[in-house]
């Protein structure tokens, strides 16, 4: 017996929208039963999980920082899918935007002015840009895998900013601490709600998500790359550079990523550290499948995925559930989702067949 | 007598399409029975349900006159049932007998396989040698792999789906012969085909199909070429009609080749080597060839997908342009079909509309970098109207139009860019009859205007037809082009296998 996904016929519309709403009841069906069998009260965790972030103004500003940056690796790395080109190291790019947008905050030290915030966002994007070039030039002189230059320059990147805050970079007041100077306050994204953290970042996130959304709906360039990615031959029976759309969607994904690594820096860091992500760059590869490559998509499913680290956080802070649990029980979130995702355009095939297929 | 093969009442249901209608056929022992019908008619759904790949909703298959069920290819091998399909599945880096041996119950000996193979090669006329690796294989010769592989398991029912698309006309002889000699030892052979003289000549009964229905069947011998086709398309075949006497060796030469030679990138593919060729203004120039001699390479070159070492080897307009990409080719009056529809020519998941704007970018339908959605729906509704397509609006998918319709779309989108140059890769192939009429009728249209055309195919009827000279490709070279009324089939027959070295001395 073997079983087969083979694509349906026609997609239902109902189905479309409905699979969400299966996949949370999945969800809730599933942390019941695992709640239960760890011997805690199921309903208070699926609670604590969904609900207790979004109760007061401080945790949904929380949730909007942390959708931030996931929103904008996300949005990038959006534009390279629907091309084909697979960008794996947003990570690195984001941390190379940090980088390059701590290093403009660091040299202004002293002489800083308005001008400096958006120099800084600007040289992130440079950044990012920079950083992802890399894989657009081997990719399009060499031919070589922009995935695996893309993921492993990310480690490049992390030790690169790793060596700058331990060395060069230590801020001379801070106590040998392995970080930076903090940004002055030229260097720091206002605060938008008075007690919260949160940030003008997200008004980039929501510029960078128009100026997508136009770019793949209304413009030449985004009707290229996704020939390019539906249909690689009838690009180049059109004329367009498959090269050109390497570039074009690497540039984007490694600018948006910049920014992000920027905005993260400006806003909820206001310093260099060994570490400033706890993975953005890699969960909005998920993001942005989780929202069908689709800039509304993407901008709800970073919310989710936000959700998904706050909740985890609140069960093991307030439930003393550890870090595992809370790991499975997002996996099996993303399961569902993912999984109704594909049945409403997919459907199973069982196949009985007494001998094996010859040919 | 009772038939190898009865189907009664065969229905099969798609989402918004029956693609068969309670469809009777009976195929009796040793007969050759032509199944005839456009494109969508419900063949392949038929020769799908008696190969046991397609389920039927309702109906029977009686075999031998016994009621049977056939749940997969390997239970109508099992039958004797044997199938060669118009792609062939075959490995190119194994050898002949390593490919028959796949395709075959396990537990054969490869040696005696391999002598079974030279035993039923020279009974049938289907010379091969088993040692042979495919890649070494002309297409012709695949398809004898191809044959034999079905031989080797002593079938009693042969599907043939369009055999000869492939071949030269005296490889298609030959098949003939083969088909003859299987069907006077008692095999039955169940023949799809649109080339109706084809039919014609080798058929003993045909059954027609028209959107899922049986609607005729009849003896081909008694037949036309012509009343058969009327009862595929169900009404009268519009006759193409030429605008010129073909006399345009006057007229100045729009597009020219000069000792054009271009390596393949691809090891199994064709090196293209010293082509020359001119097309003047207003002509129709035909490309014949076997399937696989280069074709696709050329028309890459034609089209700037490829871009060639010397700017000169291909002139267009008087100008060098062998190194210009198909963006600046299409700005200087280029129009270009590809062999491909879905894919390459279009889009599949794209709407027409987005489909237009595919290959009219440069028409005005981009400003200042954004798209003109107004402009490209209104001329993706006149491609529509003017060529007929039938598509439920311009807001279709492309992979939602019949093969038929999808090629009057991409002609359409073509042509309506009045180009001065056209370049057509197998335009009419797996078109219905009807359409592709149209499709001819505007190519002369369009070169009565001007336009130099150049037609890529393997039908030579058609390039009969259209033409005003002919060309023949063959292993990456290109004969000389002779004036339509001055060749023959025989003649271009034999330059397909590539005999064309002494013209070609004569020529220089």
């Amino acid at each position: 017996m073997q079983l087969r996904l083979e694509p349906r016929q026609s997609t239902s519309r109902a189905m479309q929208y409905a699979s969400p709403l299966i996949a949370a009841g999945l969800t809730i069906i599933a942390g019941i039963g695992l709640f239960g069998a760890l011997g805690t009260d199921p309903f208070l965790a699926l609670y604590t999980f969904f609900i207790q972030p979004l109760t007061s103004t401080y945790s949904i500003a929380e949730l909007i920082i942390k959708a931030t940056p996931l929103l904008l690796c996300a949005l990038g790395l959006m534009v390279g899918f629907r091309g084909n080109v697979w960008n794996i190291g947003a990570e690195g790019q984001l941390t190379i935007g940090a980088i390059a947008s701590g290093g403009v905050a660091l040299a202004a030290y002293g002489s800083e002015g308005p001008w400096l915030l958006p120099l800084m966002l600007i040289a992130g994007a440079l950044g990012g840009m920079a950083w992802a070039s890399i894989p657009a030039v081997l990719k399009t002189r060499f031919n070589a895998n922009e995935i695996l230059v893309s993921l492993m320059l990310t480690y490049v990147a992390i030790q690169l900013l790793g060596h700058l805050v331990h060395g060069p970079w230590r801020s001379p007041e801070g106590f040998n601490f392995p970080e930076t100077r903090t940004f002055g306050d030229w260097g720091i994204l206002p605060i938008l709600v008075e007690g919260t953290r949160l940030h003008a970042g997200i008004f980039v996130a929501l510029a960078v998500l128009i100026a997508v959304w136009v770019l793949m709906s209304r413009t030449f360039q985004g009707f290229k790359i996704t020939v390019a990615g539906q249909a690689p031959a009838a690009a180049g029976y059109a004329g367009f550079s498959a090269k050109g759309v390497v570039w074009v969607s690497l540039l984007i994904s490694g600018a948006t990523a910049g920014l992000a690594g920027t905005v993260e820096v400006m806003g909820t860091i206001q310093q260099l550290q060994p570490v400033i992500s706890p993975g953005y760059g890699f969960a909005a590869i998920i993001v942005a499948f989780l929202g069908r490559l689709h800039p509304v998509g993407v901008l709800l499913a970073s919310l989710l995925m936000s959700l998904m680290y706050l909740g985890g956080e609140s069960l093991q802070m307030n439930m003393n559930l550890p870090l595992a649990v809370t790991g499975v029980f997002q996996g099996l979130l993303l399961f569902f989702v993912l999984g109704s995702d594909v049945l409403t355009r997919y459907r199973i095939r069982i196949i009985r067949d007494a001998q094996p297929e010859t040919h | 007598m009772t038939p190898q093969l009865e189907l009664t009442g065969i229905v099969k249901q798609y989402p918004g399409c029956l693609a068969n209608d309670h469809v009777d056929l009976a195929v009796m022992p040793g007969e050759i029975h032509a199944l005839l019908g456009e494109n969508g008619a419900g063949k392949s759904t038929l020769v799908k349900i008696i190969y046991g790949v397609v389920k039927p909703d309702s109906g029977e298959i009686r075999w031998d006159g016994h009621p049977v069920r056939i749940d997969n290819p390997n239970a109508a091998r099992a039958r004797g049932i044997g199938m060669v399909f118009q792609h062939f599945n075959l490995f190119e880096t194994l050898t002949v007998a390593e490919n028959i041996s796949l395709g075959i119950d396990p537990g054969h000996d490869l040696s005696e396989l391999a002598s079974e193979i030279g035993e039923i090669s020279t009974r049938y006329g289907l010379p091969i040698n088993p040692h042979q690796h495919i890649h070494d294989l002309s297409v012709g010769e695949r398809q004898r792999v191809e044959i034999i592989r079905c031989l080797v398991q002593h079938p009693r029912l042969l599907i043939m789906d369009e055999p000869t698309s492939v071949l030269t006309p005296q490889e298609v002889e030959k098949l003939f012969e083969t088909l003859r000699r299987l069907a006077a030892e008692g095999c039955s052979i169940l023949y799809i085909s649109h080339k109706l003289d084809e039919i014609k000549e080798l058929c003993d009964a045909a059954t027609v199909l028209r959107l899922g229905k049986v609607t005729a069947r009849c003896t081909p011998a008694e037949e036309t070429p012509k009343s058969l086709a009327e009862m595929m398309i169900g009404s009268e075949l519009p006759v193409t009609r030429k605008a010129s006497d073909g006399s345009t060796a006057e007229a100045e030469a729009k597009l020219e080749v000069r000792d054009l030679s271009l390596p393949s990138p691809d090891p199994l593919g064709t090196d293209l080597s010293r082509i020359n060729l001119t097309v003047r203004e207003g002509e129709v120039m035909g490309i014949a060839g076997v399937a696989g001699n280069g074709q696709k390479e050329f028309l890459s070159a034609l089209n700037g997908e490829r871009r060639v070492a010397d700017a000169g080897m291909i002139r267009i307009a008087g100008r060098d342009s062998g190194t210009s990409g198909p963006e600046e080719r299409r700005q200087m009056g280029l129009a270009f079909v590809p062999e491909e529809r879905l894919g390459r020519g279009s889009v599949p998941e794209m709407p027409l509309t987005l489909n237009t704007l595919l290959t009219c970018y440069h028409k005005d339908l981009v400003k200042s970098g954004f798209i003109d959605f107004a402009g490209i729906a209104s001329r993706a509704t006149e491609i529509r109207e003017k060529f007929d397509v039938r598509s439920s609006g311009i807001e279709a998918e492309a992979k939602s139009l019949s093969g038929g319709n999808l090629q009057k779309f991409i002609m359409g989108r073509e042509i309506l860019q009045d180009p001065e140059f056209l370049i057509l890769g197998y335009p009419t192939w797996g078109v219905d009859v009807g359409a592709a009429a149209t499709i001819r009728q505007a190519i002369i249209d369009l070169a009565a205007g001007g336009t130099s055309v150049v037609v890529v195919s393997e039908d030579l009827d058609e390039l009969f037809e259209i033409c005003d000279r002919i060309a023949v490709i063959a292993e990456g070279r290109l004969s000389p082009a002779r004036t339509t009324s001055e060749t023959s089939v025989e003649e271009l027959g034999l330059w397909m296998s590539g005999q064309f070295e002494a013209e070609v001395r004569d020529a220089a």
